[in-house]
């Protein structure tokens, strides 16, 4: 598999996605299980359903065999400016963005300033994004106190990029999707964010990943992090997506499967047909719970999809980079997604996974549909779909949170495919849910007391969200049975855990 | 901001010499004499002036320059996946940690989210500060959110060392940046052979080092601490960063 010429791994192209494609199985053999710095033992090859039908040959992207990386490490090796790298290298590499929200902004910027002096400037005041987005709709003095820290240093350093919550033309949301939805997500960069969800972004083909206060003041003074080259598990879903399954169906299977530690400092890249079909916010679900498996970063490989969502929101020059074809991988994990059906995470952890059909005996008292995770537009589409399928009304409190702005404005203005010209919200309050909320990031992890729909009593709840562990949306002895927006919609129509079948065709 | 110069380093495990304003100088081949160990008065963990660790250094009867690191005290044990909403649930998270007061209150509600089945509290109510200065945990310690908050709060309370299974790789960064908390591997199932009050010794070592339980008197070989070594050796990423010339010297 030689390929005719060299190309370093900076050149730079914007890729028909065909001549890269991922479509189609890889046939030449990966090595199965190569550990990288020991650990436990990596997961074998899995050969979920059925086996493979097409032989398609991949074009190796650059030269020899021996320099062969992939995706994430070529990221690495382009930010470290080094010509080729391998995993468990550790290096500096330079940072294109820094994202900060009103949980760790302040005590980030009280890091670097400590460590870079009172009057130190950030390295770069276009790179720094700060977007309030946790505890933003609370009477918590101290919550408000830090919305005013962030406000603060960003006035103080000049920050291009701080959506602030006093106007609402500057206000945006929770910060993933706002990363998104303003254009900061470019393929071939390096994101990290104070915020574990940082690698929903990796749905860009770009490096993205979550890092603590320390960490991001010094990334803030320097522009640099050091950081290890993961290896990679290859996740290759493949066949038709079946008209009940979502994307948080897809990472709750595989999640469910190698569980909350299994992809602990790898990198996990997602490709296939499957992944090849999905939209960019489906992307982002995908990548965005990739830390729930303990994984580094998620990649989705950068295409047409991806180009047409960059098209009006960045004109900054990006820069694709694609794991070559005889790139090693750790592991790698076949789907055939046409055979998987709706999956829940029951508590208390998102590995633990469940057939949704098998769960139609557990009684909820409420369904959430929000966070980075299931309340974005393309969410909240879905859910609709279920809701006109059925035609009825919900039987428990539906709380609806639209993750930013935008997407609370697609909820009031975007036509739902064929409900006759309605919007996502009038088929909502049809149906009897709670009217959407002020967008941000809710109850999802529970918050200030005050937080709209937070669990202060130990009820069972549906959610769209992403962590189920005990405590997380308030009361300690709450049941969160994590779900993709079509069994959350199923599951409030019912009062009990629903498979979305019971409505879906 | 000035011109600084970044050498591309690979990460290698550094010989440190013995830095005399340091209590703690590079680990050297020691071995211990667990019974015959004078106790030292109350001695903080790293340079951050809010610390106050509860931690006995144990040393042998060779001089002090050439000690490993040793912690004693008692533990607190918990179980395999014990998340950052369990170590210090969101609704704390207003609280920032650069902040001093804050810092402190943070320690108290130290592992308040675990559920009541844990009957021992790891802080008692109204108490800001743990009598366990060690914790012993299963696998995937940490997991969960990146919030710098988790070990923090651990440290604030008191707590010197985690001795895991496993650890999720943003808390394991955390400690490490921070010097909180030393995060440290173990390969068996400590947790399950470990009672909560139980009083046991870390030792750090080269090439690992060992656990003690004096209750039972079982041992356990420690994990060594890998590419982080010269990080939490130094003191930080931005002590290590000085002193591999990433970035200048605090003014």
């Amino acid at each position: 598999m030689a390929a005719s010429t060299t190309i370093s791994p900076s050149t730079s192209f914007v890729a028909n996605k065909n001549e890269l494609g991922f479509s189609g199985f890889v046939t030449s053999r990966l090595p199965s299980a190569k550990r990288f710095g020991g650990g436990k033992p990596g997961r074998k090859v899995v050969a979920v359903m059925a086996p493979p039908q097409k032989a398609e040959r991949m074009p190796a992207t650059t030269g020899s065999v021996k320099n062969a990386m992939t995706m994430t490490e070529k990221i690495f090796a382009k930010a470290s400016e080094k010509p080729k790298l391998s995993p468990g290298e550790n290096v500096w590499v330079n940072v294109d963005v820094l994202m900060t929200h009103d949980v760790c902004g302040p005590g980030s910027f009280g890091i670097f300033k400590k460590e870079f002096g009172q009057n130190a400037k950030v390295w770069d005041r276009e790179k720094v994004v700060v977007i309030p987005d946790h505890y933003i709709f609370t009477a918590d003095e101290r919550a408000n106190r830090n919305v005013d820290i962030l406000r603060d240093f960003c006035k103080e350093q000049n920050i291009k990029y701080f959506y602030d919550i006093t106007d609402l033309s500057d206000f945006k949301g929770v910060c993933h999707v706002a990363l998104a939805q303003e254009g900061h997500c470019r393929p071939g960069e390096v994101l990290l964010g104070t915020d574990s969800h940082t690698c929903t972004a990796g749905a860009f083909g770009q490096f993205a990943t979550g890092i603590g206060n320390t960490d991001a003041g010094f990334v803030l003074g320097t522009g640099k992090l050091l950081l290890k080259v993961p290896p990679t598990l290859r996740f290759v879903l493949d066949g038709e997506m079946p008209n009940h399954l979502l994307a948080k169906d897809l990472i709750l299977q595989i999640i469910g499967e190698i569980s909350v530690a299994g992809a602990t400092y790898k990198s996990m890249e997602f490709v296939g047909s499957t992944v090849e079909s999905l939209n960019m916010e489906e992307r982002m679900t995908l990548c965005n719970m990739v830390v729930e498996a303990g994984g580094k970063n998620g990649v989705v490989p950068a295409d047409a999809t991806t180009f047409e969502y960059l098209k009006d929101k960045t004109t900054k020059r990006y820069e694709p980079l694609y794991s070559d074809g005889s790139a090693r991988f750790l592991s790698e994990y076949r789907f055939d997604v046409s055979k998987l059906e709706p999956l829940v995470a029951k508590p208390h952890s998102p590995d633990n996974r469940a057939l949704a059909r098998e769960c139609k005996d557990v009684k909820i008292d409420r369904v959430y549909i929000g966070s980075c995770t299931g309340g974005k537009a393309e969410d909240f589409l879905a859910a609709a779909k279920v809701f006109l399928a059925s035609g009825k009304k919900v039987k428990v409190p539906t709380f609806l949170v639209p993750a930013t702005q935008k997407v609370w404005l697609d909820l009031y203005t975007l036509p739902v495919p064929g409900s006759g010209g309605k919007t996502c919200s009038q088929i909502f309050e049809e149906a009897g849910c709670d009217p959407p909320a002020s967008p941000g990031c809710g109850a999802c992890l529970g918050g200030p007391k005050d937080t709209y729909a937070r669990m202060n009593d130990a009820k069972v709840c549906v959610s769209t969200t992403n962590r189920n562990f005990p405590g997380r949306m308030g009361h300690k002895e709450g049941q969160i049975y994590l779900a993709s927006p079509y069994t959350a919609v199923a599951s409030a129509l019912t009062g009990y855990v629903t498979d979305p079948r019971e409505f879906l065709q | 901001m000035a011109a600084v110069s970044f050498p591309s380093t690979t990460f290698a495990p550094q010989s440190t010499k013995p830095n005399p304003k340091s209590v703690f100088p590079s680990p050297s081949n020691l071995s211990f004499s667990s019974r015959s160990c004078p106790s030292f008065p109350l001695t903080p963990l790293r340079c951050s002036p809010l610390r106050r660790a509860a931690i006995t250094v144990a040393c042998a009867s060779a001089d002090v320059s050439s000690s490993a690191k040793a912690f004693r005290g008692l533990c607190y044990v918990v179980g395999d996946n014990i998340d950052t909403d369990q170590i210090i649930p969101a609704e704390h998270l207003t609280l920032v940690p650069s902040n001093p007061s804050e810092y402190e209150k943070l320690g108290s509600f130290a592992l308040c989210g675990l559920p009541s089945s844990y009957t021992t509290r790891f802080v008692v109510p109204d108490a800001t500060k743990t009598e366990y200065s060690i914790i012993i945990g299963g696998a995937n310690f940490g997991c969960g959110s990146s919030r710098e908050h988790a070990p923090v709060a651990l440290g604030a309370a008191g707590a010197v060392a985690v001795v895991a299974e496993s650890y999720a790789r943003i808390f394991f960064r955390n400690s490490v940046a921070t010097g909180e908390v030393y995060p440290i591997e173990v390969e068996d199932r400590v947790c399950e052979e470990c009672q909560t009050g139980d009083e046991v010794s870390v030792l750090l070592e080269e090439g690992g080092g060992r656990l003690i339980n004096h209750r039972t008197g079982k041992e356990w070989k420690l994990k060594p601490i890998g590419d982080a070594g010269p990080v939490i050796e130094a003191g930080g990423i931005f002590a290590y960063a000085r002193k591999t010339g990433m970035i200048p010297s605090a003014a």
